[in-house]
């Protein structure tokens, strides 16, 4: 989003035929147990698809297989068309696929700009003794930052002095700043409060418009329907559902969300 | 959640003032304390005042101080390590036992040791990172095994408790001018430990501070998940954690072995517990991811200066565990509200 963005944008328009990360009949399975099971999804530049799904439904299998935390071992992942297993988050990485996980986002007592530039610090001088550049780190962060209306007084206060929406901002910008392509957000708005959560899904948008791929993953259909272009639904491991916006309503995205039927039974078994 | 990001700068976090600043410091408490003691000390004390009494204190912190530098730094990173005490007593012995055994230069002995010692270091580490149980439970395994095994060993090996005199062995000399020399400075006799102390000291800070691995010690100690996440190699960053802690204790095993030409045995036991007070009276939390090598040398301080000032007094040495134990407990109370307000509410 500062010089580096206009490259990489024009890096992604080059070479905008192909889905950035592709999902083929993928499939994980921990001992006896079968996580998922024959899912297939894409994520294109410039797209965002949702990954609904109750509790279980194997969205956390899914996010640790792209995010390279457990290797998939059925089917095939392609990431910018090559064939890959994802052998640590490091790896994922170094591939452009960044993840944004709704806990472990940063580390809480560490000031701002350290969470911000953790993992990816900038370093001057020569091997073996090399320093980090703490003014240049603590002026880029807060540059971007302020880009994204967080503007904090002290980039010096530990991260977990923020709201959680904030928080979750700072993350998703450390990923775009770092020349994340792909973008893997864990439920990033089920611990928010209404305005929180409209800051984070706006954040959303903005990283689509600047031709990223985002795989949001959600359990709040709503959410899911203002920013998606793409729905997969996942249940028992299975994918049960697989959209395009123009394709569903959000009724009917809510109603397979609820587990259709299901819903309907429950409804009518509460009625007052 | 009342302040929306995006219409009106933040409201929730407050430009902070520099006396705040410094008052939050994790090192702040400990230095408040450690000029109390040495003003209380002055003023019951006579012979505290003068120039041996400092120096006495300088070195009884400076023994302390080098492997608390080490011991705060794995802290910082999250975890403990219960057998650092008797490690010392390890590498002592293990230079000393092997160049009285072979009659080699002691160099050969202090090479060794270094190797038992990084080794001991990196077999904590290791087990740590790769089973996942709590480096409590880890290092206090190793903390029994090598307990054993220093009598045990000295004991088939010599027949007796301690190691045999080497220092007519060749080399000897040398090693003694780097590990355990004396000078003289404005008057105040002055051990080469403390000159180390202060070196290591300053170089711990520098890497925490100004450095990548620094960030990444934090970085796992406040969180190895979100850690992890980002791409920081927890694992290598906690071994080499407890490697430095290894490397420490060769240091201050050499000084010992080269100041008092033969070691016991059975020593070093309990002094595990004195690095880690010293660390958390300087400011490190028990938990990780909080405390600076400044604050600990401070704690080692407080050790020495308590640990001096108590017999320059002419009170009972047996007072010392009980100062101690009240500044560990003053400090972990300061600590917790130090913490309570640097994180969230």
């Amino acid at each position: 989003m500062t010089t580096d963005s206009s490259t990489s944008t024009t890096a992604i328009e080059q070479d905008t035929a192909g889905p950035l990360v592709q999902l083929e009949d993928v499939g994980k399975t921990y001992g006896n147990i079968v996580a998922l099971r024959g899912i297939s999804l894409k994520v294109g530049p410039s797209e965002v698809t949702c990954v609904l799904g109750d509790n279980g439904a194997g969205k956390s299998t899914l996010i640790k297989i792209i995010s390279g935390r457990h290797p998939h071992d059925e089917g095939v992942l392609r990431v910018h068309g090559e064939e890959v297993k994802l052998s640590s988050p490091r790896d994922a990485l170094d591939r452009g696929i960044a993840t944004v996980y709704q806990d472990l986002a940063v580390v809480p007592l560490m000031p701002v700009w350290r969470n911000f530039f953790l993992g990816s610090e900038e370093e001057k001088w020569f091997k073996p003794v090399r320093a980090l550049e703490v003014q240049e780190m603590r002026k880029k962060s807060k540059d971007e930052l302020h880009k994204l209306g967080i503007d904090l007084p002290d980039i010096d206060a530990p991260i977990g002095k923020l709201s959680g929406g904030q928080r979750q901002c700072v993350a998703i910008a450390r990923a775009v700043f770092f020349g994340a392509r792909v973008l893997i957000l864990d439920e990033p708005t089920a611990a928010l409060g209404v305005k929180q959560s409209g800051v984070v899904l706006r954040y959303v948008a903005q990283a689509r418009e600047h031709g990223l791929g985002v795989v949001f993953i959600t359990h709040n259909p709503h959410h899911a329907y203002m920013v998606g272009d793409h729905f997969v639904l996942l249940n028992r491991g299975r994918m049960t559902l697989d959209q395009k916006y123009d394709d569903i309503s959000l009724d009917e995205l809510t109603r397979e969300m609820a587990g259709g039927d299901e819903l309907a039974t429950l409804t009518h078994e509460l009625k007052r | 959640m009342t302040a929306t990001v995006t219409e009106r700068p933040d409201q929730q976090v407050q430009p902070v003032s520099t006396m705040h600043r410094i008052l939050a410091r994790p090192e702040f408490g400990s230095l408040v304390g450690a000029i109390g003691i040495y003003v209380f000390f002055f003023v019951i004390a006579e012979s505290f005042r003068s120039a041996e009494a400092l120096s006495l204190m300088l070195y009884t912190s400076s023994t302390i101080g080098i492997m608390a530098v080490g011991v705060a730094l794995l802290m910082i990173g999250g975890e403990f390590d219960l057998s650092a005490g008797v490690a010392v007593t390890t590498s002592a012995l293990s230079a000393s036992l092997l160049a009285y055994q072979f009659t080699t230069n002691v160099w050969v002995g202090v090479l060794f040791s270094l190797a038992v010692a990084l080794g001991i270091g990196f077999f904590n580490g290791y087990l740590v990172m790769r089973t996942g149980i709590p480096s409590f439970l880890v290092t206090l395994g190793s903390f029994l095994m090598l307990q054993g095994a220093n009598l045990a060993v000295t004991k088939l090996l010599t027949g007796q408790v301690a190691s045999q005199n080497i220092s007519d062995i060749e080399g000897f000399g040398t090693a003694q001018v780097i590990f355990a020399s004396e000078f003289t400075i404005f008057g105040i006799d002055v051990w080469i430990t403390v000159v180390y102390w202060f070196l290591f000291v300053a170089i711990a800070t520098w890497m925490l501070l100004r450095t990548k691995i620094g960030n990444w010690i934090y970085a796992v100690g406040g969180d190895a998940e979100s850690s992890r996440a980002v791409g920081v190699p927890v694992a290598r960053v906690k071994i080499g954690l407890f490697m430095t802690v290894g490397f420490l204790a060769w240091f201050s095993g050499m000084h010992i072995l080269f100041r008092f030409n033969s070691v016991q045995s059975g020593q070093g036991v309990g002094n595990e517990f004195i690095y880690i007070i010293a660390a958390v009276i300087g400011g490190c939390l028990l938990t990780g991811g909080y405390g600076t090598a400044v604050g600990a040398a401070i704690g080692a301080f407080i050790y020495g200066m308590t640990n001096q000032g108590i017999v320059f007094a002419n009170w009972n040495p047996d007072w010392v565990k009980f100062f101690l134990g009240i500044m560990l407990l003053s400090a972990t109370v300061s600590n917790l509200w130090v913490r309570n307000r640097a994180a969230r509410s």
